[in-house]
């Protein structure tokens, strides 16, 4: 065994330096144990990372166990960069979300930007080609002086990236709440698709093997992102973290994508990771900790931005658009000449060995050598303590005047949670790959499968005002009004992905509602029987001591056995009636209404998972059967603007009709959310098998709508309004806000 | 009939333009690299939307010195049809194969929509199968599409009849409020004098299946196949 060498003017290592690198004295002390001495500066730098929480999910780890991961779908669940799932005619679905949040929020566009860069490289780096990007964005109110500026910054960064690279954004949800004044959230998803048998692993095999690196030059950008900066609370100095954050060359990445895709076709990769998160440190030592082998980099042959890069900085650099390759032996050359012709760096820096350690050598000397195990299985796991907060004063009931059925309508439509969010979509392009048959703007997004009748409908949730009542049932109820969506369009849900943003998890409050989150997604992604095949922790999302409220985005994708029988959201046919079917009755907690109007009641009632799936799968029978002309979730608002909505066709206009019955609680019916319902129109022969299918299923049907050409809502004798007016509230209120023409 | 595809690093738009013109309407397309001087014996030559080298400098300013692009001068000049779609049409401008320059949107934002175009002229080899004063609907995304001109240049080519497309509202008639971008007298489309290169900033190739948006986009292929046969 070589024993490293400090380098001339690095600082004495102890417990202060680790200390300064968010090391724990615990930490640090099992650092040398494990060593058996006194890591080197560039060591401890790359402990630091690599145990953070970032990247070795130690408080997370134990808990995603009990998440259902397996399914008959199911081709690769978590462990690797993205989950897998079978998607028929011989096609695999790749997909992940994950969180750029610190980020985003101290440099809006790069933050962004790279967030989405980021995750299509989980995707490509599994051999798939990028074909979808959604987002999940939150942000503060807009009475905040910087929502404006980071609301523009995070849109243009996104569309600057995704545009540039060529994948669409065809979906997506946005939020305004002030809980995230000072801690927003950036969650970007991608999905790719790869023909079965062709996906590509991080696994490193074969020792002798040699490591390749590709892609752009590595310089001083981002250096302890995932130490310093997503793996702390925020406070007021944070701003000082800027140069922690990486900047982004989109081109690079478009050219690294076809260059990837292009070198997988030749069979000469045998493993393959992004450098994301910690880099060429993370990419080096996962890719031989999940092959049980060890592997030696030499840093002279890293492609520099500029002279004078440290070992320590070029390991823990987080440079974007750069890929690290395990060759099979005697193919470089193979290789290299593909990435040349995409004008992309490709250096063969090391090679896989058989002694399970991770060895670094930079002019010469070995400046690292740490068992592999140390910086991957040996990483820090804690089952830290969980309690529940002490239970604050029940929030006291409104005493305001309650608006008018009317008033609260127009009032709902112009909030910016519920106004269309075209300000921010028509800025992504949806179309790019010719697979987009329903786009952003709707319940999901449907994209067709080309060569084949298949169609994937994608969504993308969060629920955090229920998940702060309840972080169980909120979770639950996340996952519902996912499912739910997807089912809307006719598509079975098939498979989840989620992002977990929460506070500290050093708080027990914090662990207590994190754990409940992860035990309301397992249990709600098995009555869907949708596997979560991938997924990413976002903790210490909170700022000078306040954490988000409990916020777990979750991603379903579903399947369509044929495309051209996807649901829109819109009535199209005058005449049709209007049903509305739902699993429960809804309630006025968590809701939309309630942030505008005042809270009323802080209790959840209990989600029933059964009907929630009889739900989903009437809605995908009736929509392969043909029997429904359109299909809308109710969400954000409630029924009232679910009705509205389905007016707003973008072909034309219509209108609609609802009687209400005797006894109706107007404020909690037609506002209330919670449940998952769905405003449904058909055709009149349709309507009896409808209603029966769903009422046998246990489901609670409300007949009595119609579609109507005159462009006027109608509902019950408290509402009857001019929906063009409607839409005109409901299409300038974002804009407005912003201030754009 | 024969078409190519040029593929710049960056073109986003060129596998879409393929598998319109070969799923859709079984052509037969070759995909033309931008480092060969070759243009396959093509009968028509697509520059393709995009990001050509990042467009970090000015949209088309780096493309028009790929080799191919001299061949594609010479093409031209030699009568050949060559259109360019978005990004392609900002290259041709930079090229100076067509008249003007594309310049960033009014609302400084990229815009991804679906828009109203009215045929100008459709005696040319690129809107012939268009009925003159017909409306498109097709999709536009971008984030510089605000066509220029010098004043006695745009007098010129109105009167040579050389802009093809205009953006106009459902009605039919241009207004500011149909003019997605801001675009200078709302020109979406303009042709050479000679009428053999088109470049135009909606995009026909994401208008070619019905359940894709539409197939209005067709019309322009059609145009062009009819021209060649």
């Amino acid at each position: 065994m070589s024993r490293p060498v400090a380098l001339p003017g690095e600082p004495p290592v102890d417990h202060d330096l680790a200390a300064a690198h968010g090391l724990t004295r615990d930490e640090f002390d099992r650092i040398r144990a494990l060593l058996g001495r006194t890591p080197t500066y560039t060591e401890l730098g790359v402990f630091s990372v690599m145990w953070s929480e970032h990247c070795s999910y130690k408080s997370s780890r134990r808990h995603l166990r009990m998440m259902p991961a397996r399914g008959e779908r199911v081709v690769q669940g978590p462990g690797e960069n993205a989950g897998a799932i079978d998607v028929g005619d011989g096609w695999l679905a790749v997909f992940k979300i994950e969180s750029h949040n610190h980020p985003s929020f101290v440099e809006p566009y790069q933050g962004a930007a790279t967030g989405v860069g980021g995750i299509l490289r989980d995707i490509f780096t599994m051999g798939a080609r990028p074909v979808a990007s959604m987002d999940s964005l939150k942000f503060g109110s807009f009475d905040h002086p910087r929502t404006r500026y980071l609301l523009s910054g995070v849109v243009a960064g996104i569309g600057g990236y995704g545009n540039c690279v060529g994948v669409p954004t065809v979906a997506g949800e946005t939020m305004f709440d002030p809980a995230y004044n000072a801690n927003i959230l950036v969650n970007a998803f991608c999905l790719g698709l790869v023909r079965r048998g062709e996906l590509l692993s991080a696994r490193a095999s074969g020792v002798g093997n040699p490591v390749l690196y590709v892609g752009s030059a590595t310089g001083r950008d981002g250096i302890h992102g995932a130490s310093l900066l997503a793996s702390a609370e925020f406070h007021a100095t944070s701003e000082s973290k800027r140069p922690t954050v990486q900047v982004g060359d989109p081109f690079t990445e478009k050219l690294l994508i076809e260059a990837c895709l292009e070198a997988a076709k030749t069979g000469a990769i045998v493993a393959i990771q992004d450098m994301g998160a910690a880099g060429l440190t993370s990419s080096s030592s996962e890719m031989a900790g999940r092959g049980g082998l060890g592997i030696e980099l030499d840093l002279d042959r890293v492609p520099l931005r500029e002279p004078g890069l440290t070992p320590y900085e070029i390991l823990l650099s987080e440079s974007q658009e750069r890929m690290l390759i395990v060759a099979a032996r005697g193919r470089v050359g193979e290789l290299e000449g593909i990435f040349t012709k995409w004008d992309l760096h490709a250096v063969e820096i090391g090679r896989i060995t058989d002694d399970r350690r991770w060895r670094v050598r930079a002019g010469g000397k070995v400046v690292a050598d740490i068992p592999v195990a140390a910086l991957t299985d040996d990483a820090p796991l804690y089952d830290r303590p969980a309690a529940p907060p002490p239970k604050p004063a029940t929030a006291p009931r409104t005493t305001a005047a309650a608006p008018s059925a009317s008033e609260a309508l127009r009032a709902l439509l112009a909030s910016p949670n519920v106004a269309s969010k075209r300000w921010i979509f028509r800025q992504y392009d949806s179309i790019v790959q010719s697979n987009t048959v329903v786009g952003p703007g709707g319940d999901a997004a449907v994209l067709r499968i080309k060569g084949t009748h298949r169609g994937l409908a994608l969504t993308v949730d969060s629920n955090p005002r229920a998940c702060a009542i309840d972080p169980y049932l909120g979770a639950v109820a996340t996952v519902c009004e996912a499912a739910i969506n997807v089912a809307a369009a006719g598509a079975r849900p098939a498979g989840i992905t989620n992002c977990l943003n929460y506070g500290n998890p050093e708080r027990p409050e914090i662990m207590w509602q994190f754990i409940r989150g992860v035990e309301g997604i397992r249990d709600a992604a098995l009555a869907f029987d949708a596997p979560v095949v991938s997924g990413n922790v976002s903790f210490y999302n909170e700022t000078e001591g306040r954490a988000i409220p409990p916020t777990p985005t979750i991603a379903v994708v579903g399947l369509l056995d044929d495309f051209h029988q996807r649901v829109t959201q819109f009535f199209s046919h005058p005449g049709d009636l209007v049903l509305i079917v739902r699993t429960g009755r809804p309630q006025l907690a968590a809701s939309e209404y309630a942030s505008l109007f005042g809270p009323d009641g802080d209790a959840l009632g209990p989600i029933d998972l059964a009907r929630e799936r009889a739900l989903a799968e009437g809605l995908v029978d009736a929509a392969q059967a043909g029997l429904i002309s359109s299909c809308h979730d109710v969400s954000d608002g409630g029924l009232a603007v679910a009705l509205a909505e389905a007016c707003f066709n973008p072909e034309g206009p219509l209108g609609a009709e609802l009687a209400l019955a005797p006894g109706f609680d107007t404020a909690r019916e037609l506002f209330g959310e919670g449940r998952s319902t769905v405003v449904l129109s058909a055709p009149l022969e349709s309507v009896v098998r409808l209603t029966e299918r769903f009422r046998t299923a246990g489901l609670e049907v409300i007949a009595g709508g119609r579609v109507t050409r005159p462009t006027r809502l109608r509902i019950g004798s408290v509402i009857d309004e001019d929906l063009l007016e409607l839409r005109e509230i409901y299409e300038r209120a974002l804009p407005g806000r912003i201030g754009d023409r | 009939m024969k078409w190519g595809v040029v593929t710049f690093p960056g073109s986003l738009d060129d596998r879409d333009t393929l598998h319109a013109l070969r799923e859709v309407m079984g052509q037969e397309a070759v995909s033309l690299w931008h480092k060969d001087q070759s243009l396959g014996g093509a009968q028509c030559v697509v520059l393709p939307g995009g990001f050509s080298y990042g467009d970090y400098l000015r949209c088309g300013a780096i493309a028009r010195f790929s080799p191919i692009m001299r061949s594609i001068a010479r093409f031209a000049g030699d009568g050949g049809l060559v259109m360019g779609i978005c990004n392609g049409f900002q290259i041709l401008c930079e090229a100076h194969l067509l008249p003007g320059a594309l310049t960033r949107n009014r609302s400084l934002s990229f815009i991804c929509e679906r828009v109203t175009l009215r045929v100008e002229n459709s005696h040319t080899p690129f809107t012939r199968a268009a009925r003159q004063g017909e409306l498109l609907r097709l999709p536009i995304k971008h984030g510089e599409g605000l066509y220029v001109a010098p004043e006695e240049e745009l007098r010129q080519m109105e009167e040579r009849g050389q802009v093809l497309l205009r953006y106009v509202g459902a009605d039919g008639v241009p207004s500011d409020a149909a003019n997605p971008n801001g675009s200078t007298r709302a020109i979406a489309g303009v042709a050479n004098q000679r009428f053999n290169v088109f470049g135009l900033m909606p995009h026909p190739e994401h208008a070619a299946e019905p359940m894709l948006g539409g197939e209005d986009g067709l019309r322009i292929f059609q145009s062009i196949i009819e021209s060649a046969g």
